[in-house]
């Protein structure tokens, strides 16, 4: 695969930049609030990021999968989406009667002609309930899904394919009226948050800074993770999983570790989000939700901590700019991106300052003849 | 002798053909003359299920007053006035007894001004009778499907007064589809029957022909003898009701036989590609759907050539193509023209493809996965930007629509056309590969590259080949697609993950596992969506999830879909590597 590090035991390449990320994640969580709360940015701008930090917490789930263990998982767009839902449930129930049909239950299973709570609805009332479910039922798919797959050996494109049509499967189970959730249209017109308006500038910046709190948390955790023993042994199923599995590592049992990590930390993400964007539906879910994900990775640049984060934030920003400028072409332009990115910068974004170094090394010879 | 005999028969029966059609013309002519309503009626009554053509253009003139009576040398002749008036207001008349030109004692044709005549008059209660004559008429049709159809219709109507209309019908009809029509639309009307022992005889011919458009009938009939405490009725009535459900079962399973071979024969043209490059060359081709929708828009392109041709204006470019503007067969056949065209089209878009972008990316092949991506979104994009994004039409050909019905069961002409063509190609497919140098080279490398390279097999332009191959198959599966639903910008991504777990299941490097495969998901896709909802009730028993599984299982396309995901799962815990598993000492 990629070229390995050339002290097996040194951290992930770039490990550097990772105290760069921290300094910069929570620079943000202290100075935008304060920017907006002073008035110099306005709330569209600290929304916009929140969302970007959302996206980056999906990306390092991710890289993760991809960029440190080799699994290339196009199903983490489901783990976010079921993050966002199970605490969308929450958000849902907080409305109260204040919906268009001034009913205690949700518009839409009023819509559904039901007139009481379905039983499964009812502990969502609970914000400690929503936030539990938020990690158990990822958790708990992604463990039952991963143990079946790695049980039988199932890896490269093979896992990716399952994973696309696991994350199909969920869509097309959440695109239904009757399973409950919305359908169609999903959750939104959510009114507060623990007692807390949502529409309130306050409460967003206190949403910000939880989401820029989950991500500097995150990343500490997975520069811890990567540093010890174990971070070591995922690398090396990386670069050689069967040289792994005959050194007497139980593969299986930590790729399934690290799947049900990622497909968590997924969940946080789309857990933050939904406040924050306002609206969950099943196209959040969708197969092609996860590949771009997996675009913001590698445009950023696998296997390092720094890349995710960067990739998600300049790729969506050039969403936010592109799809308002050139509507027709963002789709074009994402795609040849992508190519580019693939073809050309395999380390992405964060690998240029090398490449341009080597580029520069090489001219000399060049422009010095003897 | 027996030659004699038919022959003798048969002009009979011609004779008796041309003597009932003077027949209603005169029946007509002579109730126009007589006198009083009711001999009038009697008279129409006459014509109920008449097989003659005559009766409908007559009867709906005299209706609408241009029925006439001519009188002239104290005979009086009722006649019809065709053809445009002239400057004087004169038209044409014909007998309406002989239905030939009404002609004066020298031969030459008499021509009449409508308002110089009396036309026949009609009442309320003829207007009635008329109509009901004219809605037996259609049994008179010279067209099979119409005497059908018009039969299915007055048998569910069940009105007892047609009865005698379709009893005489039985010794006129010979065609053995709309005889069996006829007995049993006489046995549902015979169910309004007063005389019990009439009913029990109509429940037990329905039972015998299986008629399964009469279920709701019999079921009013068990209701209505409970009712009324006639037991043995009822108990009649519910074991004929058993006997025609047995037989509904019967046809549904082998309507979604039928429905599983086609799905899984389109799932099958949709996989052979992508089963053949991932086999050689280990690459998931994400634009796989894209190169099918290629398929499917050059197939449009061709169906608009040969008629009025095609403005398109991608990117603000205004391009026209010129029609053909053929008409009859030769238009029909745009379709035959289109097949090759699209297997081209999309071959060609597959060799750039290979040569642009899959060839740097062989050695990383969740790469190329990703690399495709991008471009499916770009090609998708293209093709929006290029046909709009709405679905376009393609009609498909006469000869592709229709059905064909075997006992009960309806098959759709092109679906028996895309099983068909499924075979086909999958038989050129194993011919290319085992039958020719191409194929060989192919094989050669799928199996060893390495060693097919050392032995000096150009495993680059094979690679070219093969993938321009899989393309072209894609483009294939598009033009047949386009005969079976729409045709959009993201026609193959609805297509893509079924196309993907077909190759995941069958395995690589050889065909057979992915025909197994291909119709075995299909199968288990359509058995699963005919019978989900009546074992929708015992998934309750599921502890924890039992209500939601319920609740899915009665969306039976979602619940299809979602179970051979998991049967998926499940079946690669036993076989990992898909059916059949090219066999090799290398681990990674």
């Amino acid at each position: 695969m990629s070229e390995a590090p050339e002290n097996p035991l040194s951290p992930p390449p770039l490990s550097n930049s990772t105290a760069g990320i921290l300094a910069f994640a929570a620079g943000a969580m202290l100075i935008l609030p304060a920017l907006d709360a002073g008035g110099v940015i306005d709330h569209f701008t600290l929304n916009l990021w929140g969302k970007y930090f959302c996206y980056a917490l999906l990306a390092l789930s991710v890289d993760l999968l991809w960029g440190w263990t080799g699994l290339l998982s196009l199903g983490q767009a489901l783990f976010f989406a079921l993050g966002g839902y199970m605490h969308g449930m929450y958000l849902m129930r907080m409305i109260g009667t204040q919906g268009q049909y001034h009913k205690p239950i949700p518009d839409f299973l009023v819509f559904l002609g039901w007139t009481d709570l379905p039983a499964f609805w009812k502990p969502f009332d609970q914000f400690t309930f929503a936030m539990a479910m938020v990690f158990f039922l990822p958790g708990i798919l992604a463990f039952l899904f991963g143990w079946l797959a790695f049980r039988s050996r199932i890896k490269g494109v093979y896992f990716s394919i399952l994973t696309q049509a696991l994350t199909y499967a969920g869509a097309l189970i959440f695109f239904r009226n009757n399973t409950l959730m919305g359908g169609n249209n999903g959750f939104t017109d959510f009114k507060e948050e623990l007692g807390f308006a949502l529409r309130e500038p306050s409460t967003q910046r206190g949403l910000f800074v939880a989401t820029a709190a989950a991500l500097v948390g995150v990343v500490i955790f997975l520069r811890w993770l990567s540093g010890t023993k174990f971070g070591l042994v995922q690398r090396a199923i990386r670069d050689g999983e069967n040289r792994t599995l005959f050194s007497g590592y139980a593969t299986p049992a930590f790729k399934l570790f690290i799947f049900v990590i990622a497909g968590m930390i997924a969940a946080i993400g789309g857990a933050l989000y939904v406040p924050q964007v306002g609206i969950i539906n099943p196209s959040d879910m969708t197969p092609d939700k996860s590949l771009e994900a997996i675009v913001w990775v590698a445009v950023g640049g696998r296997g390092t901590l720094v890349g995710p984060i960067l990739g998600a934030v300049a790729v969506n920003m050039l969403k936010s700019y592109a799809t308002r400028a050139m509507p027709d072409l963002w789709l074009i332009l994402l795609g040849g991106l992508f190519l580019l990115v693939v073809l050309f910068l395999p380390g992405g974004l964060v690998s240029l300052p090398e490449k341009i170094r080597g580029l520069w090394k090489k001219s000399i010879p060049a422009t010095l003849p003897a | 002798m027996v030659r004699l005999f038919l022959i003798q028969t048969f002009l009979w029966l011609a004779c008796g053909m041309v003597a009932e059609a003077q027949d209603a013309r005169h029946e007509i002519a002579a109730a126009t003359l007589l006198k009083g309503e009711a001999a009038q009626i009697k008279a129409l009554n006459g014509l109920m299920g008449q097989a003659d053509d005559a009766i409908f253009p007559l009867l709906e003139a005299w209706r609408k007053d241009r029925l006439f009576l001519y009188e002239a040398n104290g005979k009086t002749v009722p006649v019809l006035l065709v053809g445009a008036k002239d400057k004087e207001g004169m038209q044409a008349a014909e007998r309406i007894d002989t239905g030939k030109p009404l002609v004066d004692e020298k031969g030459a044709a008499i021509r009449l001004n409508a308002e110089d005549l009396n036309a026949v008059a009609h009442s309320a209660n003829l207007r009635r009778v008329m109509k009901a004559v004219l809605d037996l008429t259609d049994l008179a049709s010279s067209e099979p499907a119409k005497r059908r159809s018009a039969l299915a219709a007055i048998g569910q109507a069940q009105q007892l007064e047609k009865l005698p209309a379709l009893e005489k019908r039985l010794a006129v009809e010979k065609d053995a589809d709309v005889l069996a029509a006829l007995h049993e639309a006489i046995a549902l009307v015979r169910l309004k029957s007063p005389d019990r022992a009439v009913k029990v005889a109509a429940l037990k011919e329905l039972e015998q022909i299986q008629s399964l458009a009469s279920t709701d009938f019999i079921a009013t009939v068990e209701k209505e003898a409970k009712l009324a405490k006639d037991e043995n009725l009822a108990v009649h009535a519910h074991t004929t009701l058993l006997a025609i459900n047995r037989h509904r079962s019967v046809v549904d399973f082998g309507g979604t036989l039928f429905r599983s071979l086609s799905l899984g024969s389109i799932l099958l043209i949709v996989a052979l590609g992508l089963a053949i490059t991932f086999g050689l060359m280990g690459v998931i081709n994400m634009a796989h759907g894209e190169m099918i929708a290629i398929g499917a828009y050059t197939t449009y392109v061709v169906q608009n050539v040969f008629a009025a041709g095609l403005a398109l204006s991608p990117f603000g470019f205004s391009v026209m193509i010129p029609g053909l503007h053929a008409t009859g067969w030769f238009k029909e056949s745009y379709f035959l023209f289109a097949l090759p065209l699209s297997f081209l089209t999309a071959a060609v878009a597959g060799i750039l493809l290979e040569r642009g972008v899959i060839r740097f990316l062989y050695r990383r092949p969740l790469e190329s996965l990703l690399a495709t991506w991008g471009v499916s979104l770009l090609l998708q994009q293209l093709l929006r930007l290029t046909f709009g994004a709405n679905n376009v039409q393609v009609g498909s050909p006469s000869y592709l629509s229709g059905n064909w019905v075997v006992a009960d069961i309806l098959l759709g002409w092109n679906r028996i056309f895309v099983i068909a063509f499924a075979a086909l190609i999958v038989f050129g497919v194993w011919l290319l590969l085992t039958k020719t140098p191409v194929g060989l080279l192919i094989r050669a490398v799928t199996q060893n590259r390495a060693m097919a390279s050392c032995m000096g097999v150009r495993t680059e332009r094979v690679n070219t080949l093969t993938f321009a191959l899989g393309s072209g198959l894609a483009g294939l599966a598009g033009a047949f697609l386009s005969q079976i639903g729409n045709v959009g910008p993201s026609l193959g991504q609805s297509y893509i993950v079924d196309s993907f777990m077909v190759v995941v299941v069958g395995g690589v490097g050889n065909l057979v596992g992915t025909i197994i495969s291909g119709l075995g998901i299909g199968s288990f896709d359509q058995f699963v969506q005919q019978y989900s909802p009546s074992v929708a009730g015992a998934l309750t028993e599921v502890p924890w999830v039992g209500g939601f599984l319920q609740n899915l299982a009665q969306d039976s396309a979602v619940f299809g879909k979602i179970l051979v995901l998991c049967a998926i799962i499940l079946f690669l815990q036993w076989r990992p590597s898909g059916l059949f598993a090219v066999r090799s000492r290398n681990l990674d």
